[in-house]
């Protein structure tokens, strides 16, 4: 044992190392002290401590995987060693912290509290989990131990336990994290049974210690007793009619589900759901451009103006008021805005190569959030002022004002936009635009009209991004040009980008992921697009194809994958 | 040969061409009406391009990363904005505490090295690590793949600053030795920052050209930029000089971080480096990608463009509120040489297989 570990101690040393950076990065940066106010169980747990121990447990998990061969005492052993040698970036952030913060001089010039904001008092008590400077930075150590070995139980474990133990700590840290939400949806299914379950489960936010190990224990059986392998194996037992009728029911409850979503989770998170919606309409419309067409637009957020002033000028009765149409008779001309504006600004474009046209269509965007800005249309779109007083849409004499029915719009608008984009995908023109995709030369000597294919793939997306628009305008009822900058753009490419470029389902898994997370925890705000642009590098990286990859791109992907392998295999032989 | 012409027509050609003719008359229909309106002295005029000057100058050291990573990687670094806003967030805490001290009051120009020492190797070392972590595991990736981990390493830089330093606005001292002095020349008074500000940045590009075309390796970045594989053939660590590469631009940007600090002290924070990068990068392109005195040539015109265009031509046309619309004013121009010459004024320099 000694042996192996004295010759793997270099390895040892790179992911210590590794995850200390990752564990000192977080802290540094903020994210594990404004998660510390996020309890999971009881008041002990919190989101800050996941965050603190996250490089811990990851380079516990990197180690594993490198002892593969090994025996499993020297693999413990090793985890606990790297885990432990990982907390010393910390220890020294600490020793940092009480030289340089709280034993400071007032009267020196620099004070590093001013530099780093997180260098505070605060944090110092979180990492020394308020037990005093010596103790605590002991307990960090051993803790950080205990962290590195639970990384290496997640691939060291047998099969079953291990599935079980993955399975439960899951559960217990998702039901903990969501505890809020989810006490909602119980709260609003026994309304009228009167048990109060969530004074059982939950104190204070977060999950209840003694809940957390009874979920834990159920969890745990649950995996270990594989029960959704069992069924999933069952159902690919079944007949194939059964299957059929098996997949309408599982479509009906989907349906039932989404349009009962709003009334169980309450306002809040119906405003979220609402946030989603719009961006799976514009992820769709991107989705369009950027997927299929393989144009990438970072302006896109222009169109989506676009359609939120056109509804904003042709239906408010303020001064900006052009006409009092009502909602549904300026939706279409809200699209055919973002059509003609599409066809507009993609018509210049139409020769550029790939990464200029990304920066083209960037600066598009920024142009028209300026001259949306500036005095000198005031007089159309309101200047700085914006848009007010922009009228709710009614459906036959009800105001549509609740978030809960903007949801049913939105829901309704995106299934329009998913229902057109397969259909188009399946089409001579999305073909077309897959081909071009790939390679813009060969498809023009395959006879496809570029200039025609490129803009009506502009046109397409911009007409879904004018849709969001217009529907975001009417349930937010003001609009200002502030609310129309590059970051919009951002999330519409990195939720399709995580979802997976050009897969549908990919887009409301990306939707939800990127923009319903955030919305449910709010102290995310500040940290979403830190989020954003790590995944983006990561995705790009380790799974380029996102997580719902659409079919033709797996098996491209596939595909290379042999031909590479095929080409190794004969080089070698 | 009309019929020749015809048989070459096209509906995009066509509608380019009239759109490229209604910029220029717009453009000269401004320059007309303001220059007949007579409503700016000579003198204001001279402090304009003055004053784009000393901000071109910025952008021409911002612009040399853009550059010099373009013609090697063929890919925008679209951090880059955001490296150079690291360096000038960093220094801005040093210069406060230099201040402070009075050390920035006895010794303005040590004070003013140190700043840019620490600016220009924050930069680097940034640079060099995006460098590390989102491109070269990309090598050979489908082009528009290392533009989207760039589009992210902006936002992860951006973010990361945010939460390192908070997300207050900072402002650099005012030098003592430079504050309120003019330097009077034929009638026109030019503020002491913006010479030197100027001045230093010339120093730095004239640096870098002589390192490029007079060192061992300036000489490996030009073939590498030439061709990967035949400098790997020819004995060049072609990762490594990637590597310097990246280091090269990053100090640059650093240094221009300070320089900005010097000329405009106001506006420090996190986000500062967006609009920057992408003028700088509309520097860039309007000296021609990939060409080293271009980019700082360019970068001089977009300043002094920037500077003067909206009073020149956006108030002829009679906009109100010009001032407004100067960032519109340089996307406009990024969007129009794009459109009609993204090989830029020069050229572009890349080798032919790449373009």
């Amino acid at each position: 044992m000694f042996n192996t570990l004295q010759e793997k101690f270099p390895l040892i040393q790179k992911f210590a190392l590794l995850g200390g950076i990752v564990a000192i990065y977080l802290t540094a940066v903020g994210v594990v002290i404004t998660f510390s106010l996020r309890n999971l169980i009881g008041t002990f747990v919190s989101l800050g401590h996941v965050f603190l121990v996250l490089g811990a447990v990851g380079a516990g998990v990197l180690i594993a995987q490198q002892f593969k061969d090994e025996d499993d005492a020297s693999t413990y052993v090793a985890g606990f060693l790297t885990g432990a040698m990982s907390s010393v970036s910390l220890i020294l952030f600490n020793i940092v912290v009480q030289l340089f913060v709280v034993q400071a001089s007032e009267e020196g010039v620099f004070h590093l509290r001013e530099m780093f904001v997180n260098f505070s008092p605060d944090s110092l008590a979180f990492l020394t989990f308020g037990q005093g400077f010596l103790f605590g930075n002991v307990l960090l150590f051993f803790l950080f131990g205990l962290m590195g070995l639970l990384g290496v139980s997640f691939i060291r474990l047998p099969e079953k336990i291990r599935r079980g133990w993955i399975n439960g700590l899951i559960w217990v840290f998702s039901v903990g994290l969501f505890s809020e939400n989810v006490s909602q949806v119980i709260r609003e299914l026994f309304k009228y049974s009167g048990t109060s379950f969530n004074k059982i489960l939950f104190t204070q936010k977060a999950l209840n210690p003694v809940a957390a190990i009874v979920l834990f224990a159920l969890t745990f059986a649950f995996g270990y007793m594989g029960i959704k392998t069992a069924t999933s194996q069952k159902w690919a037992a079944m007949p194939v009619e059964k299957q059929k009728t098996g997949r309408i029911v599982i479509t009906v409850m989907a349906v039932i589900f989404v349009a009962a979503l709003p009334w169980l989770v309450g306002l809040f998170l119906s405003q979220a759901l609402f946030i989603i919606g719009m961006y799976v309409m514009m992820g769709l419309g991107l989705n369009i451009v950027v997927g299929y067409a393989g144009l990438l637009d970072l302006g896109y957020v222009a169109f989506f103006a676009f359609g939120a002033y056109t509804m904003g000028i042709l239906t408010t009765t303020g001064v900006l008021g052009r006409s009092d149409l009502n909602f549904w008779t300026a939706l279409p001309f809200a699209m055919l805005v973002g059509v003609l504006w599409g066809v507009l600004l993609g018509f210049p474009v139409l020769r550029m190569r790939g990464d200029y046209l990304a920066i083209v269509t960037l600066g598009f965007g920024e142009i028209i959030r300026i001259l949306a800005l500036s005095n000198w249309l005031a007089p159309l779109g309101g200047g700085a002022q914006g848009v007010l007083h922009i009228p709710q849409p009614e459906f036959f004499g009800l105001s549509m004002n609740s978030p809960q029915a903007m949801y049913y719009l939105v829901v309704l608008g995106a299934v329009l936009a998913a229902f057109v984009t397969i259909r188009l995908r399946d089409s001579r023109l999305g073909r077309q635009w897959m081909a071009m995709r790939e390679d813009e030369d060969v498809a023009e000597a395959m006879g496809i009209n570029l200039v025609q294919t490129k803009l009506l793939a502009f046109s397409i997306g911009a007409a879904f991004s004018a849709l969001a628009g217009s529907i975001f305008a009417a349930r937010l009822g003001n609009i200002f040009p502030h609310s129309f900058n590059i970051l919009i753009s951002i999330n519409a490419l990195a939720l399709i980008i995580v979802g997976g470029l050009g897969s549908i389902p990919g887009v409301v898994v990306g939707a939800i992921i990127l923009i319903g997370l955030p919305e449910m925890l709010r102290e995310f705000a500040e940290y979403r697009l830190l989020m954003y642009g790590i995944l983006l590098i990561i995705m790009m990286i380790v799974k380029p194809d996102g997580f719902m990859p659409e079919a033709r791109r797996r098996q491209e992907i596939k595909d290379e994958k042999d031909f590479l392998t095929e080409q190794a295999a004969k080089s070698e032989g | 040969m009309l019929k020749q012409y015809f048989d070459r027509f096209s509906w995009v050609d066509f509608f380019l061409r009239v759109f490229q003719l209604a910029a220029v008359v717009v453009i000269i229909v401004g320059i007309f009406n303001s220059i007949g309106a007579a409503k700016y002295t000579s003198g204001q005029w001279v402090t304009l391009v003055f004053a784009g000057l000393a901000q071109g100058s910025i952008y021409a050291l911002i612009a040399l990363g853009y550059t010099l990573v373009y013609g090697i990687l063929l890919m925008i670094n679209f951090a880059h904005g955001d490296v150079y806003m690291a360096g000038a967030f960093t220094a801005v805490f040093l210069a406060n505490s230099m201040a402070a001290s009075g050390f920035l009051a006895t010794h303005p120009v040590w004070a003013v090295l140190l700043l840019i020492l620490l600016a220009a190797s924050v930069s680097m070392v940034l640079n060099v690590v995006v460098e590390r972590v989102a491109y070269r595991p990309l090598r050979g990736a489908p082009r528009l793949v290392p533009l989207i981990t760039a589009i992210g390493a902006s936002f992860t830089i951006e973010y990361t600053f945010r939460g390192l330093y908070g997300a207050e606005f900072q402002s650099y001292p005012i030098i003592p030795a430079l504050d309120g002095q003019y330097w009077n020349v034929a009638g026109f008074a030019i503020p002491y920052t913006q010479i030197v500000v100027l001045v230093a940045a010339i120093l730095l590009m004239a640096a870098l050209f002589f390192f490029i075309e007079r060192t061992k390796i300036g000489k490996a970045m030009r073939a590498v930029s030439e061709d990967k594989e035949v400098a790997r053939l020819m004995g060049i660590d072609v990762d490594k000089t990637i590597m310097i590469t990246f280091a090269i631009g990053g100090a640059l940007a650093g240094a221009a971080g300070v320089f900005n600090g010097i000329f405009r002290p106001q506006g420090v924070f996190f986000f500062m480096g967006f609009i920057p990068g992408i003028k700088a990068f509309t520097a860039a392109v309007l000296g021609g990608i990939g060409n080293i005195p271009g980019a700082m040539v360019g970068g001089l015109f977009l300043g002094v463009f920037e500077a003067i265009g909206p009073n020149l031509i956006l108030e002829g046309l009679g906009i109100p509120a010009v001032n407004q619309l100067r960032d519109a004013f340089a996307f406009t121009i990024l969007v129009l040489i794009l459109i009609f010459r993204p090989q830029g004024i020069f050229g572009e320099r890349l080798s032919e297989t790449k373009a």
